[in-house]
């Protein structure tokens, strides 16, 4: 039945679509352009915002384009008098209860709605009417919720429940009083929310955003007293450039560091220098358990989002998620002991501000365990305003290098941004440390995943490795319920984000199947391009761990690199 | 008079436990279980929405949303008695907003509120299939017909001296 080839028409044009297809995709194939909004590739299907309306001939009815499957010979109408008045009336009611302060609203730039109704041509606001009265949550560290600019197309619903399992925000009401809301714990610090953003990078208007610290980060700039450091996650690098217009998948590290240098930062680091120290830290822990009977299997720990979750939700697997801090944190602690220490400053003048393709490490940086560490972080988007701020177009400027020491890195670092890329950096050193023999093949393409849950067992040494990698929270705890079902690992690599962080809820808008696979090319591209591939024989590890930190889990490592968890109760 | 079903007595807290392990891990049955519970309480307290959802294995959120959905959930205390205005078509074009008017004015509370003393309260409901009998308003489930706020008023007052 599925295999069944329809023909439909739609306007006039004869199309062959096979069933189980949408209008909306049927539209696609010949190239015709529906206007959708709360439509949302394999994610929202709920046809809640009635914009992308087309008409059936001989039915009588308009239907949701992105939710009606095609039926054999049926005809479609999707720019008739009937459709283009009805979709313009839908998208005016959606406005007449927004609130409507663009010029202000930090989704200015990038708004759906705003985008839709220069598109259809609204120029006036004829329903201009009582509007819903909502309370601003603005109680974490994270994320701002605006309700009142809420139009009610479900998306981050979607994300929060169906992808990432969480369930934090859900519509509460009916008719006006509608709202979605952290509904049942009140605002969002209290609720299981785990701050992944992916709320934020799916709604189309400015109803959930990043809670921006662009000022603060300003400020400490403009501070003569302070010496302002800046450390960049591997997925910055190739996602900044969407933000000016590049396609995506446009590597743009050098120009980075340049546009960073550009706006004052004393020096520009990289948060792959730490991705490689956690390699050091975490294979050293990998190996330790396995040798001496630890827990196991061993969870990564770079994913604050992840970390959330299972405080939250597993806490009964808290003695496997690895004591390393994160990168972001590492680089932290690295950048207010070492750093200051090597160049004569003191750890209250130093300022560490990260740029990363998250939401949650703002949060992260934050907890208790590790405060002070990391003083501001900005998402990819937050880092592209202040640019366009400056007056800088990312893509002019000449190509510049990280600063020395804290901003050499490798190529395994790099890939720490993809699903599947902590695991591959990790068995690159992991294999070399165990065996002491050369890897023969750097690309361990059994743990790239482009799904969601990927298993392999990797050979090292005489020792089979049971892995996996995983990537978004409803796959993660699918997999934790198989371990509770007894399914047996060594190492498992847990990222919050659908792909990882090149799909993290800090980066450009919209962050779609195919924009996450240029990003992912680009940054494999980056690991296949440099010399050095593997953490263990970056020389500045090898200097820092011979200048201070003596040697991957020695006591000074774990007071400065490593951290605790503890069970989150929701 | 004491406030009504503030406490939950042991008796219902164990038919409570009887309906949650009846259909602890299922899902689908989370309105029925809200009825059941709802009957044996009165309401939906924050609380007990936390052990539904644990139960029914559905996040709180879930349960709270619901709840705030349907008209005839309510995590708030209800009245002694509960009287409930149509608001449906032949009944507003009968005059019922004024009857609405006119409790909230008297009683000083809203649509969906319950009176301090909990004695009375009001909720405003859509069509309840007696048009020819509109305005209709039911009292703890018993409607009273062809009302006005006179009238309306009379009634609740007889509820109120428990003369019916």
């Amino acid at each position: 039945m599925n295999k069944q080839i329809m023909k439909i028409w739609i306007d006039n044009q004869p199309v062959e679509s096979a069933a189980g297809m949408t209008i909306l995709e049927a539209a696609q194939q010949l190239g015709k352009d529906i206007p959708t909004l709360c439509y949302l590739e394999d994610k929202n299907l709920v046809g809640a915002c009635r914009v992308c309306l087309v008409e059936i001939e001989n039915s009588g009815k308009l239907a949701a384009a992105c939710n009606t499957p095609v039926a054999d010979g049926m005809k479609i109408n999707t720019n008739s008098e009937r459709v283009r008045k009805t979709r313009k009336l839908n998208l005016e009611l959606l406005l007449s209860n927004h609130e409507i302060d663009c010029p202000t609203c930090l989704k200015n730039g990038n708004c759906e709605l705003r985008q839709l109704a220069e598109k259809m041509g609204i120029r006036e606001n004829r329903f201009a009417g009582k509007k819903s009265k909502f309370s601003r949550d603005e109680s974490t560290p994270s994320l701002f919720r605006n309700p009142e600019k809420c139009i009610l197309c479900r998306r981050c619903v979607s994300v929060c429940s169906d992808i990432q399992s969480v369930k934090a925000v859900v519509p509460e009401g009916r008719g006006f009083d509608t709202v979605v809301n952290a509904s049942y714990y009140g605002n969002l610090a209290d609720s299981p929310c785990v701050l992944c953003g992916q709320c934020a990078a799916v709604c189309p208007t400015g109803a959930i955003t990043e809670k921006e610290y662009i000022e603060d980060v300003w400020q400490a700039l403009a501070d003569p007293q302070k010496h302002v450091v800046v450390q960049t996650a591997p997925a910055v690098r190739v996602a900044i450039s969407e933000l000016f217009g590049a396609s995506s998948g446009t590597i743009a590290t050098g120009q980075l560091v340049a546009a960073l240098r550009r706006l004052g930062f004393n020096k520009v680091f990289d948060t792959n220098f730490t991705a490689d120290l956690t390699i050091m830290e975490e294979g050293t822990e990998l190996i330790g358990r396995i040798k001496e009977g630890g827990t196991l299997p061993l969870f990564t720990s770079c994913s604050p989002g992840w970390i959330n979750f299972i405080e939250e939700y597993y806490p009964e697997f808290l003695e496997n998620v690895s004591s390393c801090k994160s990168p972001q944190q590492m680089f932290g602690a690295v950048a207010k002991s070492y750093y200051a220490e090597q160049n004569d400053l003191e750890k209250e003048e130093i300022v560490v501000v990260s740029v990363m393709p998250c939401t949650a490490k703002k949060y992260e940086a934050q907890r208790e365990e590790m405060a002070g560490d990391v003083d501001y972080v900005l998402t990819t988007r937050e880092l592209g305003r202040m640019i366009k701020e400056a007056g800088l177009e990312i893509m002019d400027l000449s190509e510049e290098e990280y600063d020395n020491l804290l901003g050499v890195s490798s190529g395994a670092a790099d890939i720490f941004a993809s699903t599947g890329g902590v695991m591959e950096a990790a068995l690159r050193t992991a294999y070399e440390l165990i065996t002491g023999e050369e890897l023969p093949d750097l690309d361990l393409t059994a743990v790239r995943n482009s799904t969601g849950i990927k298993n392999a067992e990797v050979s090292v040494g005489d020792l089979d490795l049971k892995v996996a990698v995983v990537n978004g929270l409803g796959n993660a705890r699918q997999l934790l319920e198989e371990i509770k079902n007894g399914a047996e690992y060594h190492f498992i690599e847990f990222m919050a984000c659908p792909g990882g962080c090149l799909g993290g809820g800090g980066q450009p808008i919209p962050t779609n199947k195919e924009v996450l696979k240029q990003r992912r090319e680009a940054i494999y591209k980056i690991d296949q391009g440099k010399k050095l591939r593997k953490s263990h024989e970056n020389p500045m590890i090898k200097k820092i761990y011979a200048d201070y930190l003596t040697e991957p889990g020695s006591h000074l490592s774990h007071e400065l690199l490593h951290t605790t968890y503890k069970e989150r109760k929701i | 008079m004491a406030i009504v079903k503030e406490k939950v007595q042991q008796e219902t807290i164990e038919q409570i436990e009887k309906v949650l392990t009846k259909h602890k891990g299922d899902s689908e049955a989370l309105i029925e279980v809200l009825h059941q519970i709802q009957q044996l309480v009165g309401y939906l307290p924050h609380d007990l929405q936390k052990k539904i959802a644990d139960q029914l294995e559905v996040a709180p959120g879930e349960v709270a949303s619901v709840i705030s959905f349907y008209a005839h959930f309510s995590d708030q205390p209800r009245g002694k008695f509960q009287v409930a205005l149509c608001k449906g078509t032949a009944c507003y074009v009968k005059g019922s907003v004024d009857i609405i008017n006119k409790i909230e004015q008297k009683y000083d509370i809203k649509a969906g509120e319950t009176t301090e003393d909990g004695l009375l309260s009001l909720d405003v409901v859509r069509c309840l299939g007696a048009c020819g009998l509109s305005p209709v308003m039911t009292v703890n489930g018993k409607a009273h017909g062809m009302i006005n706020p006179e009238k309306a008023i009379n009634i609740i007052e007889k509820y109120l001296r428990n003369e019916m």
